[in-house]
């Protein structure tokens, strides 16, 4: 039987196909309990790339960085791009789960855990790239301002040691905000768990009880984390923005970087966030808690950032034409029809136009084809780094100078291994930590009540 | 609230009776009522009649003393082996103000984690005497900490609106 207010509520409710909160509970603790084939199959392949990446970063330790393409002019190629790569996977993770929040968006609670997550693994694989970079990964401690036995400390006037600071209080402050939504959650979890798992859900919830002390608090705490994670988010991909604006190296060196990668770097994690979110619903059968209405408003962060990335490639290319600048207006000559024409192009098609048929709202609320739009603009976004970093440091300022920058099988490999070291760590997580924000959602879903007449929402 | 002091806890169904069962409680004269809600609940947080938070004085706090150790490490650290890079001068603020506000943000997010843990007192290690698992999930709890004839009052306040589960705790061993 289905009355006419029902119906009214169906089409402005978030999550039109559950009802009660214990269902909530039921659904979502169900995803901890049961790994199918498919769980396992992903994860035995993601363990088995993990291998290859220590493999060939073990490689690159002993037999040293001659294995790489990297060679004068070319001192940053396939690692650095990847590190900007999933650094700006991890944006978009915090603009769910923060800017969203303290904007109310009523339909980020469904894949708000999942962005959150993807942010904290996403920080950890960019990470890798550092550390892998700096050969002697052992020695990273370096990069940190200790009291050391010459009194040396950074060079504080450096991108680079902005970037360390940047980069280590992201990890820090995404990875405090995602355990913190998580306590709650975890709660739940203990209460359903048993054996090894409950003892382990009872140390890691904090004998969380759900007071209405815990909640006034906890509600309060996480609208200033979000306010303070919201400035980080922007500075951090302006600082790692800066470590090739601050050099004068053409088609680096231009005030447009700071906003044009947090743009792309949101572009770039929100697509991955739908990559991920499909799988998963799939997965899980988690059909009635991410619903088309969820990809929908996803597909429109994608069409805002999607617009600003275009913006700023078509101004990067006019301002070198407009410069009047010889070598500025060789670089970007040579990006579209020199020796890395085909990264460009990439680029160019996967970044500004495929999303423009995300205009189109059959194509916004059809999850196979935002799935393939996904994937292209991971790809093209891949390819933006490696377009800044490799076309400008191969055709700098002499040509004498001016070389090519060809990747290895090993640098091939590395690359591949940090999918699979982000994707091992993001199966971990959806069989341990609830992946759908259970006490959140309740917040959306109309409270019990005894009076049926009278306010039958809340607050 | 003295140690010892044994209570009653009710657990409802229904978000409507938890909120009208604080307010006869309050009306009656408890105080010192603790509710458990599955989520963060505004109308039972009112009915407790709860303030602002003091967490935010940890959030300001802990963002100044960010900021001030960001700039403050940055200047004293560069004057002590005072090297001139790159022409800027040793004391570069505009150079220095990006450390100092990762800084203020790294400081503000760990002291408002701490100051929640410090406020909401956990990690909540003492064992649960009175406590129903359904709290996570879908019910809302009232407990009322009294003795002898006001326990006995508390007891048919909440058995007024309908609880699903009434528990007592005989030995005041339940820690709010």
């Amino acid at each position: 039987m289905t009355t006419a207010t029902e119906v009214a509520a169906r089409g402005t409710s978030t999550h039109p196909d559950i009802h009660r909160h214990s269902d909530v509970n039921r659904d979502v603790l169900a995803i901890l309990t049961r790994p199918g084939i498919g769980w396992w199959g992903l994860f035995a392949f993601a363990a088995f790339g993990v291998a290859v990446l220590f493999t060939a970063w073990g490689a690159l330790i002993v037999k040293g960085f001659g294995l790489t393409g990297l060679t004068s002019p070319a001192g940053w190629g396939w690692d650095i791009t990847t590190f900007v790569f999933w650094v700006g996977i991890a944006h978009s993770g915090t603009l769910i789960s923060a800017i969203l929040f303290l904007f109310r968006a009523p339909w980020r609670q469904s894949v708000y855990r999942i962005a959150e997550a993807m942010t904290v693994f996403a920080v950890m694989t960019a990470g890798l790239f550092p550390l892998l970079h700096l050969g002697r990964g052992w020695l990273a401690y370096w990069l940190f301002p200790y009291p050391n036995s010459r009194f040396l400390w950074p060079n504080f006037r450096s991108p680079l040691v902005w970037d360390v600071f940047a980069v280590t209080t992201y990890f820090t402050v995404s990875a405090t905000f995602f355990y913190l939504g998580c306590i709650p959650d975890i709660a739940s979890a203990r209460e359903a768990a048993t054996g090894l798992r409950k003892k382990l859900y009872q140390v890691i919830s904090l004998g969380w009880r759900g007071t209405d002390n815990e909640w006034h608090h906890f509600s309060k705490a996480y609208i200033y984390l979000a306010a303070l994670a919201t400035p980080l988010v922007l500075s951090v991909h302006s600082v790692v923005s800066w470590d090739f604006a601050m050099a004068i190296v053409p088609g680096w060196h231009a005030t447009i970087f700071a906003p044009y990668f947090v743009a792309g770097a949101i572009f770039s994690g929100v697509a991955m966030v739908i990559t991920l979110s499909v799988v998963m619903r799939k997965l899980f059968h988690l059909e009635a808690y991410l619903t088309p209405k969820h990809f929908d408003a996803l597909a429109k962060l994608i069409m805002l950032t999607g617009l600003i990335v275009l913006y700023a490639y078509l101004t990067e290319f006019f301002m070198a034409w407009y410069s009047g600048e010889e070598v500025e207006k060789t670089v970007f000559w040579n990006r579209l029809f020199g020796s890395y024409w085909w990264a460009t192009w990439t680029m160019l098609v996967c970044n500004g136009f495929v999303p423009i048929m995300l205009w189109f709202q059959r194509v916004r609320r059809s999850i196979p084809a935002l799935f393939v739009i996904s994937i292209f603009i991971n790809i093209g976004m891949w390819f933006e780094r490696f377009v800044i970093i490799v076309t400008s440091l191969t055709h700098e300022y002499e040509p004498f100078a001016w070389g090519v920058y060809r990747p290895t099988m090993v640098e091939m490999a590395i690359l591949f291994g940090s999918f699979c070291w982000f994707g091992f760590w993001f199966l971990l997580f959806t069989r341990l930590l609830p992946p759908v924000a259970i006490a959140e959602l309740k917040e959306v879903i109309p409270a019990p009540m005894k009076r049926k007449h009278g306010g039958a929402h809340h607050g | 609230m003295a140690e010892k002091t044994p209570g009653i806890l009710a657990s409802f169904e229904f978000l409507d009776s938890t909120v009208d069962a604080i307010h006869d409680l309050r009306k009656a004269g408890f105080k010192g009522l603790r509710a458990y809600t599955p989520y963060p609940e505004h109308h039972i947080e009112e009915a407790l009649g709860h303030g602002e938070s003091p967490v935010r004085v940890w959030t300001l706090v802990g963002g100044l003393t960010g900021t001030a150790t960001g700039f403050a490490f940055t200047i004293f650290t560069s004057m002590d082996w005072p090297l001139v890079t790159g022409g800027k001068p040793i004391i570069a603020i505009p150079a220095y103000v990006v450390i100092a506000f990762e800084s203020t943000i790294l400081f503000g997010a760990l002291s408002t984690l701490i100051g929640l843990f410090v406020l909401s007192r956990l990690p909540h290690i003492k064992p649960m005497i009175v406590y129903d698992p359904e709290f996570v999930s879908g019910r809302y709890g009232i407990f009322v900490a009294a003795e002898g004839g006001k326990l006995d009052e508390a007891r048919r306040i909440l058995q007024k609106h309908e609880p699903k589960l009434l528990t007592e705790d005989r030995e005041g061993a339940h820690a709010m």
